[in-house]
C-alpha cells in the first residue's frame, strides 16, 4: 500500500476525531493491559523469561546467516522448497509464480503482517487471483478495503455494528432481513461463508511466527483454527515471513511462545499453535502436497550491526500497541502504513525511508511504557531517539522548530545570560499572570493554551532568590 | 540520621522559571535529611530538550557542563524525575563512545537522585512532619516511574502527612501528555492524553492531585483549570516540606482576599522588598526547623 505516513498529523486529527474509533480504542486501552498484568501476575518467572527471550533472539540474529542457511537445508530435507526474496516486489513475483504455476483461482490467506507489508493481495487481484482472509478481523477488513489498525487485532478500530454493515453488503447471497446483533451471529456468518472458501482453494498462504533451524519448521499461533485450514486444506501451502523470525531450536520456540501470548492477549497460550514441517509425508492423513517458504528481507539484513538492529527481535505481540498513548488516542490508520504504534514507530522509517515516515518516531512522549512490557525488551523509545538524531542531521526537521532549539541550546550554555533571562521571564509573566494566576492565551505558546490553561510562573526565578538568600545571610556573617 | 552530607540541587529549568517554591521545599527536605545544600550557578537546564529533539552535540555541550558544575558534592538531587533520569540514565548513553567523558557522567550518574526516592532510600527518610487536610490522586510521572523506579517511595512520605488521604488513580502509570516538547509537536494527541488523565483525576473524586514533576503537573494543572475544575494541583515536595500555607497551589491566584498588593514580610525584614505582589513566592526564613524536630 502507498504510505500516508506523511500526513500523521492529519491522519491523527481525523482518528481523534472519529466518534466510532474512539470508542473502539476507549474499550482497548483499559482491556489489553489489564489482560496482561493479570496473566504475568500469574508467571512468576515472567521477568526472567523477557531476559531468556532477548537473549535468544540476539543469538539468533548475532548468527543468522548461520541460522538462516541451517534452516533452509532442513526445510529441504523435509521435502519443502525456500525462496530467498530481497524486496517486496521479488517476494510478491515469488508467490505468484507458485500461485501460477498450481493454476490457482482462489488463495486463502492466514493473518500474515508480512503479506501486508508487500501489499500482497492487491497484486494476486491485479492477475486474476482471488485471496480471501480467513482470520476474522483480517476478513472484515477485506471485505471494507481497508488496511489492518493493528498488528494481531486488525480491525480494532470497528464496532460489530459497522462488521454488520459490511457483512450485509457482501453477502447478498444470504436474507437481508437476518438479525445481525450480536458477535455470535457475526462470527457464525463469517464461518459459513468462508467454510467453501477453505474447501475450494488451490493454495494456502500463511505468515510464521517463529522459523525453527533445527527442524525446518514454521510456526503459528491463531486463536481461530483458520491457520490450520489454510495450510492443511489446499494443495499447496505457501509460508511468507521475514528473515529475522528465525530461532535455532524447538526450545527456545517454545520460550518464546511462553512469553507471546501473554503479552500479546493476556492468554497463557493462543487456542491453537501449529507447527508445519515440509509438506504432507507418506501415511499423513493430512497437509499439502507442496510446501514453500517466501524468506523475505526488504530493509532487514540492513538494520543488522547498526542501532536498530534490536528492533529485529520483535515478536509481533502489539504490547508496544497497547500500552501505547499516542496509539490510544489515534489508533493505527493515522500511522499511515502497515505497522503502528511504537514498533510501527521504529521500523516504519526504516521500510519506507525516514522522509516519508519522520512523523512517527517523533509522536512520542517517550513515556517508556513500551519498552516496559516488550517481551524481548526492544528499547524502542532509545531507537525512536535514534530516528531524530538522523533527521536533525540530514535537516529534516521544520526549519523554525531547528533555529527555536539551536537558539534555546546556545542559551542553555551561557548560564550568566541564561539567569538573566530566566529571571526577567519570571518577572514579566508573573506580573502578567498575578491576578488569574494562569493564562488563558499566550501568543508564542499558542499550541498549548490551545487546549489548556498555562500555569503563571511565581514571579521570580530560583536562582535570583537563591542568590538573594545567599547574599543576606553573608551580610548577616 | 545517617551521615551528615553535601549535596547540589539540580533545580530544573521549569521549577527555575515557574515554580521556585518547588527548589526551597526541596532545600528544605534535603537539610531534614541532614545534608548541607548549594545550587551551582552554572546550571541551566540538563539537556533533555535537546537530547530528545535529536540534536546530540548541544545535548552533549550542555551534559559536559553540568557535569563540571556538580563535581565534587556526595550528591545531586533534583526534584523530578525526568531530568534526574535525563543525568542519571541518559548522560551514560550521550558519552558511550567517548571513554573519558563516560567514566565522568557514569560517575555523575552515581550520585545523583530524583528527590523523593533519594529522602527515602538513601537517607533513610520514612515520615515527615506536614499537615495538609485533602484528599489527593497521585500521578506517577514516566521518567521517574520507569527509568528510576520511583513508586512507592512518595506513597509512603506521604502516608506520613497529616489530614492527607490518597486516592488511588487508575491509570496513574499512564503518561499524562506532556512530554517536553512533544506537547508542542503534536498539540491535539497531547490534548487527549491530559484529557484523559484529568477525567480520570475528576472520577477519583479528590479535590487535590500531587506528582513530582513539574512538567507533568503544568500540563494537568492548565487542563484542569480550563475545565473549570477547583482541583488544587501541587508538587509533592511543597507537601512534604509543610509549605503549602506559604504558597498557592499550581495555577491559581496568590490571594484571593483584596489587597492585591499586600505587603509580604520578607525573610529578614530588609527593606524595599515590600512592595513585592503576593503572587511572588518569598522564601522561608533559613535555616529551617532544626533536624532533631523532625524526627525520622
Amino acid at each position: 500500500m502507498q504510505p500516508t505516513s506523511h500526513s500523521f498529523p492529519a491522519n491523527a486529527r481525523a482518528g481523534l476525531a472519529d466518534p466510532i474509533l474512539q470508542t473502539a480504542l476507549g474499550l482497548a486501552r483499559t482491556g489489553f493491559p489489564q489482560r496482561r498484568q493479570e496473566a504475568i501476575a500469574r508467571l512468576p518467572e515472567f521477568e526472567e523469561l523477557r531476559e531468556q527471550g532477548r537473549a535468544i533472539k540476539d543469538h539468533a540474529l548475532a548468527n543468522l546467516d548461520f541460522y538462516l542457511e541451517l534452516y533452509e537445508r532442513n526445510v529441504t530435507a523435509a521435502g519443502g522448497q525456500v525462496h530467498w526474496a530481497r524486496t517486496a516486489e521479488e517476494a510478491r513475483a515469488t508467490v505468484l509464480a507458485i500461485c501460477r504455476a498450481a493454476n490457482a483461482k482462489i488463495v486463502t490467506k492466514g493473518k500474515s503482517m508480512v503479506a501486508e507489508e508487500i501489499a500482497l493481495n492487491d497484486h494476486l487481484e491485479a492477475n486474476g487471483i482471488t485471496p480471501v482472509e480467513t482470520d476474522l478481523g483480517e476478513y472484515i477488513i477485506q471485505l471494507r478495503h481497508e488496511p489492518p489498525s493493528h498488528i494481531i487485532a486488525p480491525a480494532i478500530h470497528l464496532m460489530k455494528e459497522q462488521v454488520a454493515d459490511a457483512f450485509r453488503e457482501a453477502h447478498t447471497e444470504l436474507d437481508p432481513a437476518r438479525p445481525l446483533i450480536d458477535p455470535r451471529a457475526l462470527c457464525d456468518e463469517a464461518r459459513t461463508v468462508l467454510r467453501p472458501r477453505f474447501l475450494a482453494a488451490d493454495v494456502g498462504i500463511t505468515g510464521a511466527n517463529f522459523l525453527v533451524a533445527e527442524t525446518g519448521s514454521s510456526i503459528i499461533v491463531t486463536n481461530e483454527g483458520n491457520g490450520d485450514l489454510t495450510q492443511i486444506l489446499p494443495r499447496i501451502h505457501i509460508v511468507i515471513t521475514g528473515i529475522e523470525k528465525i530461532v535455532p531450536t524447538l526450545e527456545d520456540a517454545a520460550t518464546l511462545l511462553r512469553l507471546l501470548a501473554r503479552s500479546a492477549t493476556g492468554q497463557e497460550f493462543s487456542s491453537y499453535t501449529t507447527i508445519s514441517t515440509g509438506p504432507r509425508r507418506p501415511g499423513d492423513l493430512d497437509g499439502p502436497e507442496e510446501y514453500h517458504v517466501v524468506l523475505l528481507d526488504n530493509g532487514r539484513s540492513a538494520l543488522l550491526g547498526g542501532e536498530f538492529q534490536d528492533m529485529l527481535r520483535c515478536l509481533r505481540c502489539a504490547a508496544c500497541l497497547n500500552h501505547c498513548p499516542v496509539y490510544a488516542a489515534v489508533g493505527g490508520h493515522a500511522y499511515g502504513w502497515v505497522y503502528p504504534g511504537p514498533m510501527g514507530a521504529v521500523l516504519t522509517p526504516a521500510l519506507v525511508g525516514l522522509g516519508e515516515a519522520g512523523h512517527l518516531p517523533n509522536a512520542s512522549s517517550f513515556c517508556g511504557r513500551c519498552e516496559s512490557v516488550c517481551p524481548v525488551k526492544i528499547p524502542l523509545p532509545k531507537m525512536m531517539r535514534h530516528w531524530r538524531e538522523r533527521e536533525f542531521a540530514w535537516r529534516l526537521n521544520p526549519p523554525v522548530y531547528r533555529s527555536g532549539l539551536r537558539l534555546w541550546a546556545a542559551l542553555a550554555q551561557r548560564p550568566a545570560l541564561y539567569h538573566a533571562l530566566a529571571g526577567t521571564a519570571s518577572r514579566v509573566l508573573g506580573w502578567a499572570g498575578q491576578l488569574r494566576g494562569r493564562f488563558r492565551s499566550l501568543p508564542f505558546a499558542a499550541g498549548w493554551t490551545a487546549v489548556r490553561d498555562m500555569p503563571a510562573p511565581q514571579g521570580r526565578s530560583f536562582q535570583s532568590l537563591w542568590t538573594e538568600q545567599q547574599r543576606r545571610s553573608e551580610r548577616r556573617r | 540520621m545517617p551521615e551528615p552530607a553535601r549535596a547540589a540541587l539540580l533545580v530544573t529549568c521549569l521549577v527555575d522559571l515557574f515554580r521556585p517554591s518547588v527548589g526551597f521545599a526541596a532545600v528544605k527536605l534535603l537539610e531534614q535529611a541532614g545534608c548541607t545544600v548549594d545550587v551551582p550557578r552554572a546550571q541551566t537546564c540538563c539537556g533533555q530538550p535537546a537530547y530528545n529533539s535529536g540534536d546530540r552535540a548541544d545535548a552533549k555541550a550542555i551534559a559536559r557542563q553540568i557535569i563540571a558544575a556538580f563535581a565534587g558534592y556526595d550528591y545531586v538531587v533534583a526534584p523530578s524525575g525526568s531530568c534526574a533520569g535525563m543525568v542519571k540514565v541518559h548522560y551514560p548513553e550521550l558519552f558511550a563512545d567517548e571513554p573519558a567523558a563516560l567514566a565522568q557522567a557514569q560517575e555523575l550518574a552515581a550520585r545523583t537522585h530524583e528527590l523523593v526516592s533519594f529522602l527515602v532510600d538513601v537517607r533513610g527518610m520514612d515520615r515527615v512532619a506536614a499537615h495538609w487536610p485533602h484528599t489527593a490522586a497521585y500521578h506517577d510521572g514516566c521518567s521517574g516511574l520507569r527509568e528510576l523506579g520511583v513508586k512507592e517511595q512518595p506513597r509512603r512520605l506521604l502516608a506520613s502527612v497529616e489530614g492527607l488521604t490518597l486516592a488511588e488513580l487508575p491509570g496513574a502509570e499512564v503518561c499524562c501528555g506532556f512530554g517536553g516538547t512533544f506537547c508542542i509537536k503534536y498539540p491535539e494527541i497531547s490534548d487527549k492524553m491530559v484529557t484523559d488523565k484529568a477525567a480520570e483525576i475528576a472520577a477519583t473524586g479528590a479535590d487535590a492531585v500531587l506528582a513530582g514533576d513539574l512538567g507533568c503537573l503544568l500540563n494537568i494543572a492548565g487542563k484542569l483549570s480550563r475545565r473549570g475544575s477547583s482541583t488544587e494541583v501541587r508538587h509533592i515536595a511543597e507537601v512534604l516540606a509543610d509549605m503549602t500555607a506559604e504558597v498557592p497551589p499550581i495555577g491559581a491566584p496568590a490571594n484571593p482576599s483584596p489587597a492585591p498588593r499586600e505587603r509580604v514580610a520578607s525573610p529578614q525584614g530588609e527593606p524595599g522588598e515590600g512592595a513585592r505582589s503576593s503572587r511572588q513566592f518569598a522564601p522561608s526564613p533559613r535555616p529551617s526547623p532544626p533536624v532533631g524536630e523532625r524526627g525520622f
